[in-house]
């Protein structure tokens, strides 16, 4: 079994405290550039920006096997300054206000840290008070001689923390996805062709992995990516049943949601490999959200495909928690599954 | 000029809620204890210091007629949260003061845990519309819906959390442009640190009044530090230093002043009129910008307190602007802060040793 150690936990750290905006993935495609070349057989960044990777098997007629996870995060684009260390912002991909105002952010190449700030307490009425500011009405602030520029991309200034069995950080989704892709290549099982696909623009209409798809042509593909765990408790004391995922089971196995139905091969698969090596592993539960599975489905001829994410709460939000043993079940999950998958397995029936 | 930032940021660095303030109380002790002659503490925990004043040429202050003294009132408590129930390992919280529901979804907070050696990092959560009644809307959620999750396993949280815990915000400090500080609590810890340069600036000054300083407690919630240490003290006179409206996101109107640009006195019914004229005099002299902050009812500082002590005794309100009031990113201005300092510092030296007994009402 493979461990989550000192150097995982750094590397994680590392690519959640960088910032990578959908479509300005610089920052993460550095570091995961630097990982995997010493690694890779191939290693060639697209007209996009996604970093693809290829590692050869050692045997002949191997499975090609594609895994996916997403460099970009959500965040911020400045469009406007409004002088005296004002700047005027939008969001990049689905943040909700509620969890903007009272935040650091860190702004452009340089990490320029600023806050966003809002009307006190104090002068707003509690009318006021019952519904958050707009976007359009939100400042990122500076300071009186700050600078940046219409364009310059903005995120969360959170740093990631470790704390007890969890980790604390902004960009869980997908960083860790991520770090679970450089990890299997570094332990990669020779029976296997490789494809990797550090994908850009997922939050924006699953785009990188798009093309990411057509290029390498798999056998099938596995979209690593990071679901949200809505395991709260319900306001008035029922039983919450619609928690999506719940931390601490383990990895969580799509069978359904808006961008695919998986292939349910590949589902009962992953489902007996988990079983058979006592590997904790959760089913999420089917319904909304969507992940790059969904793109690289319908690309070429079709590809068979399933989605395992590392559960992690509050989504898009400023800091997100997430367990370090549901990412080394995740991990050994996939590991294990590599290893053991038989090449019949995508010629057999539906 | 002295270099207060590394002072101030540490101070914002710490706990000290409404009714809790020792972490922040026992630094702030330590800065004073080199500047003053004498420092105690309250029955309630309020930092006394005094600073006594100069040797006078021909005045002799007696029993009967006591050296007068000025009392400079800083809160140094922060407002924040209460550990109110604890339901599968998420925390719910009440406030201690008042606390903007608006602003909690997603900070970063410590959980003050009476049963761990360690405090305890922590996130609010917003949960999500499914697990909230149907008419929550897209509105702001309200403090009882939002919980602190601690990342620690339901039975690792109710061995070290109980009831009644105390709960800060954890943004780090931050330095800015323009000479610009960002971070929790800097209501009213820079005001602290305002008090203390003054404190600095009156080493190598020479003052005929006795100056308390005063570092209270309570003012989020009660004000209590304040009426208790102006009664035990009984200072001549009192200022209250303190933060005022900051222009910024949202907030332009006549209630709200430019950082960087100055600080401001009060005017309204908790200041007294010829302190007012006072500091408006030295002000103009040393050449520090001051702009007029009309309180038409109360100034909603130490002042309101102190005003009432006792016999009570004339009051005055100093104020420093700050953006983001009660926010975990409240800003301020450097800039402002060393001239309040100064102020305070020249304010003091200006009163001789008769200044009560020209006071007269028209």
């Amino acid at each position: 079994m493979l461990s989550i150690g000192q150097p995982q936990i750094k590397l994680l750290e590392k690519l959640c405290n960088a910032m990578s905006v959908s479509g300005d993935e610089g920052e993460v495609r550095r570091i995961v550039l630097e990982e995997v070349k010493p690694y890779a057989d191939e290693v060639k960044v697209d007209a996009l920006g996604s970093v693809l990777v290829h590692k050869k098997s050692v045997g002949r007629k191997s499975l090609r096997v594609l895994f996916d996870a997403h460099m970009d995060e959500v965040g911020f684009m400045i469009v406007h300054d409004d002088d005296e260390g004002f700047f005027q912002f939008e969001t990049v991909g689905g943040i909700d206000a509620r969890h903007l105002i009272g935040k650091q952010v860190i702004v452009g190449k340089n990490h320029v840290v600023g806050v966003i700030g809002a009307k006190p307490i104090h002068l707003t009425t509690a009318e006021e008070r019952k519904n958050t500011s707009e976007v359009d009405a939100l400042r990122i602030d500076l300071g009186p001689e700050g600078k940046a520029n219409a364009g310059d991309r903005a995120t969360f200034a959170t740093k990631f923390k470790r704390v007890g069995p969890s980790i604390m950080a902004k960009a869980i989704d997908d960083r860790i996805g991520v770090a679970t892709l450089i990890e299997l290549l570094k332990n990669a099982p020779k029976n296997i062709e490789l494809c990797l696909s550090f994908s850009v623009q997922e939050e924006i209409g699953l785009r990188g992995a798009k093309v990411a798809g057509y290029y390498f042509d798999p056998d099938l593909a596995i979209a690593v990516d990071s679901t949200p765990a809505r395991d709260l408790p319900d306001f008035d004391g029922h039983e919450n049943f619609t928690y999506n995922t719940k931390l601490g089971l383990g990895p969580a196995i799509y069978m359904a949601n808006s961008s695919t139905v998986d292939d349910p091969r590949l589902v009962k698969f992953l489902e007996e490999t988990a079983i058979k090596n006592k590997i904790p592993y959760q089913f999420r539960q089917p319904g909304g959200g969507g992940t790059n599975a969904g793109a690289i489905q319908q690309s070429r001829a079709g590809v068979p495909v399933v989605s395992v994410s590392v559960p992690h709460r509050y989504t898009h939000s400023p800091i997100s928690v997430s367990r370090v043993e549901d990412w080394k079940n995740t991990l050994n999950l996939l590991h294990t599954a590599l290893k053991q998958i038989d090449p019949s397995l995508v010629k057999s029936k539906l | 000029m002295s270099d207060i930032l590394p002072f101030l940021k540490s101070i914002i660095s710490v706990a000290g809620l409404s009714g809790h303030e020792t972490p922040v109380a026992n630094l702030i002790e330590q800065k004073w204890t080199p500047l003053v002659d004498e420092l105690s503490r309250s029955k309630l925990g309020s930092i006394h210091g005094l600073k006594k004043g100069s040797p006078t040429a021909g005045i002799r202050f007696t029993d009967k007629s006591p050296r007068p003294s000025v009392l400079i009132a800083t809160h140094m408590d922060a407002i924040g949260l209460m550990v109110s129930r604890i339901v599968d390992g998420f925390i719910y919280v009440t406030n201690i003061g008042s606390v903007d529901a608006r602003v909690l979804p997603g900070t970063p907070v410590v959980v003050h845990a009476s049963g761990s050696e360690e405090d305890l990092y922590g996130v609010i959560a917003m949960p999500p519309a499914n697990l909230l009644p149907d008419d929550q809307g897209n509105g702001t959620i309200p403090l009882k819906y939002l919980m602190v999750d601690t990342g620690l396993t339901p039975n690792e949280v109710s061995k070290r959390v109980r009831i009644g815990d105390r709960v800060s915000f954890n943004t780090e400090p931050v330095e800015m442009s323009g000479g610009c500080v960002s971070g929790h609590t800097l209501d009213n810890r820079a005001s602290v640190a305002a008090l203390t340069i003054c404190l600095e600036e009156l080493q190598a000054k020479s003052h005929v009044w006795d100056v308390w300083a005063l570092a209270s407690v309570q003012e989020e919630v009660t004000f209590g530090g304040a009426f208790t240490s102006t009664f035990q003290l009984r200072p001549t006179i009192a200022v209250a230093v303190d933060m005022t409206f900051g222009k910024g996101t949202g907030s332009s109107d006549y209630q709200t002043f430019p950082i960087g640009k100055g600080v401001t006195l009060g005017i309204g019914p908790s200041i007294h009129p010829f302190l007012y004229k006072r500091f408006k005099e030295v002000a103009e002299r040393i050449e520090i910008p001051v702009a007029n902050e009309l309180m038409p009812e109360h100034s909603f500082t130490d002042a309101d307190a102190m005003q009432l002590a006792a016999e009570g005794l004339p009051t005055m309100v100093l104020s420093i602007p700050q953006r983001y009031m009660h926010t975990p990113v409240e800003l301020v201005s450097m800039k402002d802060i060393q001239p309040a300092g100064r102020l305070l510092a020249e304010f003091i030296a200006s009163l001789e040793a008769d200044f009560i007994e020209k006071i007269v009402w028209g």
